[in-house]
């Protein structure tokens, strides 16, 4: 079987700083990945990259897509072959209504496709189903985009996007910082969900708790820009329980 | 040139300088005096820095046009604002256009008239106030404008539109009007006012406003500048607020080749709050001007003021705001921001605040930012399907919104960002 996402070799710096020093990854339809790892290890870079962030150079290495060459789309075409990232920390727009946003990014992906675009009254109908899905009243779309928005929000706000986007592949990065124990909750049964057979979802996080809630297939620990260990979702609360020190040899400051 | 003017005026006043009274004219012979004191201001005179006026300076205007231009209702709907029943005065080329305004009947004697009218009764009316050479220059030849009263506790529900219309019959001509929005105690009253240039007019505004604010009273007021590309627009614009009351402007510069706007605004009592909005956008070789002052001359006044550039192309903008504090001005709470965007290389700024703060128990502060629309931001629109170019579009449409969402009326907001959205292609 072909997975879905097939990373190797990939090598990524940002300036001259090398941060993924050769990712060989597999993830198949319908599989859920947790890719884990202390502060700085290039978990969050690996994120960035696959979404085609303009701050890192892909140096190595390939990232296929269903066969394609994600790495030479540019971001918005990832995005329209239906590649998502839950951003760490979501831009705000001010000026511009969430619905307007949301409303413009469902569009631009239908056009890519070559359908029809969809009036904002279908829009509406649309939005109403999937903010059931984050707890949201229909208030949240005249706000401005992440404008004024509690952390706790803003990663609402992506789960938002994500299920009005529907992607094939979703990449959360670490959109369990920040959360208390409700919001978790919302966020983790939002993304509970949209799991299908044919997507995929990839949950970078330096903790355990979001994957009670999300169980992962897989899980990985990436360490200095390389995944040094692989396993099933008991990896997690191994981590959970030793921390990452007796992988990475040397005490981990801790940051939260 | 200078010559042409004294001659021009010459002609004028020995004509009675119009149909006013003799005050008026004796105004009018104050005013010329100092304009040929001083002439054209140059890039020497640190008002008018980055803004060189020699293209006015050194064209021979043909003042006091008489040339009658026919326009159909058609060719100004683009330019009207709200729906169709707002009382609106209309002024072609400088002459008011009876069978154009749209004047229903209003609460409490409520006054709309053209100046030209309303002069005959109050001589008064006719204050020019000779603090610029365009202010001078106007208040030595304009004859007609709007002259808008609000009588003492009447509210008016719509805004009243002023429309000045510049059409390709003016090309080659002064258009100096003047307009008196006056607005009495504890009233409340929305303007907007307007200047259009049709096509590619090639014509020279030269408009000046007195706005009024009596004691308690609420005004707001929108100025739209959206002269032709080719056109010349000088603008002045002082405002006098009286004790409790509030006055709030959105300014906004889209269109001319030189274009220049002056907003004076004088805190005349205590309590008083003043919000000035403002957004300019160049484009091709467009300059751009817009000078504030603002007068804190009593205690507990507040002025909030926002400007916002949206430059591209080789456009130029300039931007001065002045904040004057006196020193009996105490707990004055003043906020000055400018902001532009650039959106090509070649675009550039001046951006000057000036604060000139003689009382000591005061909160002020000012900030002006240049800059580029963020990487993050861009990567965060694409992202989500959204191409690089649309994500340019929707990301500088938002950085205009943010400031036009700050005009109360809801109609005038609307049509002001469909105005914007068109110009910056955002339509979605």
């Amino acid at each position: 079987m072909i997975g879905m996402l097939e990373i190797r070799g990939l090598r990524a710096s940002a300036g001259d700083i090398e941060i993924l020093k050769g990712i060989d990854l597999a993830v198949n339809a319908g599989e859920v990945h947790a890719i884990m790892g202390p502060n700085g290890s290039g978990k969050s870079t690996l994120a960035q990259v696959l979404a085609g962030h303009p701050a890192y150079t892909v140096t190595a290495g390939t990232v296929r897509f269903d066969g394609q060459d994600l790495l030479d789309l540019e971001p918005e075409e990832r995005a329209q072959a239906g590649v998502f990232l839950a951003f760490q920390y979501p831009v705000e727009i001010a000026g511009v209504s969430n619905a307007y946003f949301l409303r413009a990014a469902y569009n631009a992906i239908l056009k890519s496709r070559g359908k029809e675009e969809l009036d904002p009254i279908d829009f509406l109908d649309l939005l109403e189903e999937k903010l059931k899905l984050v707890e949201w009243g229909p208030e949240i779309m005249q706000r401005a985009v992440n404008s004024g928005f509690s952390g706790g929000e803003k990663k609402r706000n992506e789960i938002l996007q994500m299920a009005v986007l529907e992607p094939r592949l979703a990449i959360l990065d670490e959109t369990d910082s920040g959360l208390d124990i409700d919001a978790l909750r919302i966020v983790a049964d939002g993304v509970n969900a949209l799991r299908r057979p044919d997507r995929a979802t990839i949950i970078v996080t330096h903790y355990q708790r979001l994957l009670n809630h999300i169980i992962p297939d897989r899980v990985h620990v990436l360490v200095d820009g390389q995944i040094v260990k692989s396993g099933g979702k008991e990896l997690a609360l191994e981590l959970e329980a030793k921390g990452y020190e007796w992988l990475t040899g040397t005490p981990e400051v801790a940051t939260a | 040139m200078i010559e042409a003017y004294v001659e021009a005026f010459e002609r004028f006043a020995r004509n009675g300088g119009s149909e006013g009274p003799e005050e008026v004219l004796a105004r009018r012979r104050e005013a010329f005096a100092w304009f040929v004191r001083d002439g054209f201001p140059t890039t020497k005179d640190e008002e008018w820095r980055f803004t060189p006026v020699a293209p006015i300076a050194r064209t021979q205007w043909r003042l006091l046009d008489k040339a009658s231009s026919r326009t159909s209702g058609r060719d100004l709907e683009p330019f009207r604002i709200g729906p169709p029943g707002w009382c609106t005065l209309v002024f072609v080329d400088g002459r008011f256009d009876p069978e154009l305004s749209v004047r229903p009947a209003l609460p409490g004697r409520v006054s709309v008239e053209p100046l030209s009218e309303a002069i005959l009764r109050d001589p008064s009316l006719f204050r020019p106030s000779a603090v610029t050479p365009f202010g001078a220059l106007n208040a030595a030849f304009a004859v007609e404008g709007a002259v808008v009263r609000v009588p003492a506790g009447v509210e008016v529900a719509d805004p009243i539109q002023l429309l000045f219309v510049a059409t390709p019959a003016a090309t080659g001509a002064a258009v100096q009007t003047r307009t008196v929005l006056a607005v009495g105690r504890g009233a409340r009253a929305q303007f907007v006012e307007s200047y259009a240039g049709l096509g590619d007019t090639a014509s020279f505004t030269n408009a000046v406003t007195d706005v009024m604010v009596g004691e308690g009273a609420w005004v707001e007021h929108t100025r739209v500048q959206r002269e032709s590309d080719r056109g010349y627009h000088i603008g002045l614009t002082q405002v006098d607020q009286g004790r409790d009351s509030h006055y709030r402007s959105f300014t906004l510069a889209m269109g001319g080749a030189i274009s220049r706007h002056d907003l004076r605004v004088r805190l005349g009592a205590e309590n008083v709050e003043s919000l000035l909005y403002g957004l300019y956008l160049g484009r091709g070789e467009q300059l751009v001007d817009n000078h504030t002052v603002i007068y804190h001359d009593h205690p507990n006044c507040r002025s909030w003021e926002v400007y916002k550039g949206i430059l591209d192309g080789t456009s130029h903008a300039v931007f001065n705001g002045k904040v004057l504090v006196k020193p009996e001005a105490q707990k004055t709470d003043a906020k000055q921001t400018n902001r532009n965007l650039l959106l090509s290389p070649t675009a550039k700024v001046n951006t000057k605040p000036q604060l000139e703060i003689f009382a000591d128990d005061v909160k002020c502060t000012h900030g002006a930012t240049v800059g580029r629309l963020d990487e993050i931001a861009y990567f965060y629109l694409q992202s989500r399907g959204i191409p690089r170019a649309a994500a340019q579009q929707l990301l500088t449409y938002a950085f205009a919104a943010e400031v036009v969402g700050e005009i109360a009326s809801v109609p005038v907001r609307e049509a002001l960002d469909g105005l914007v959205r068109d110009r910056l292609g955002a339509r979605g």
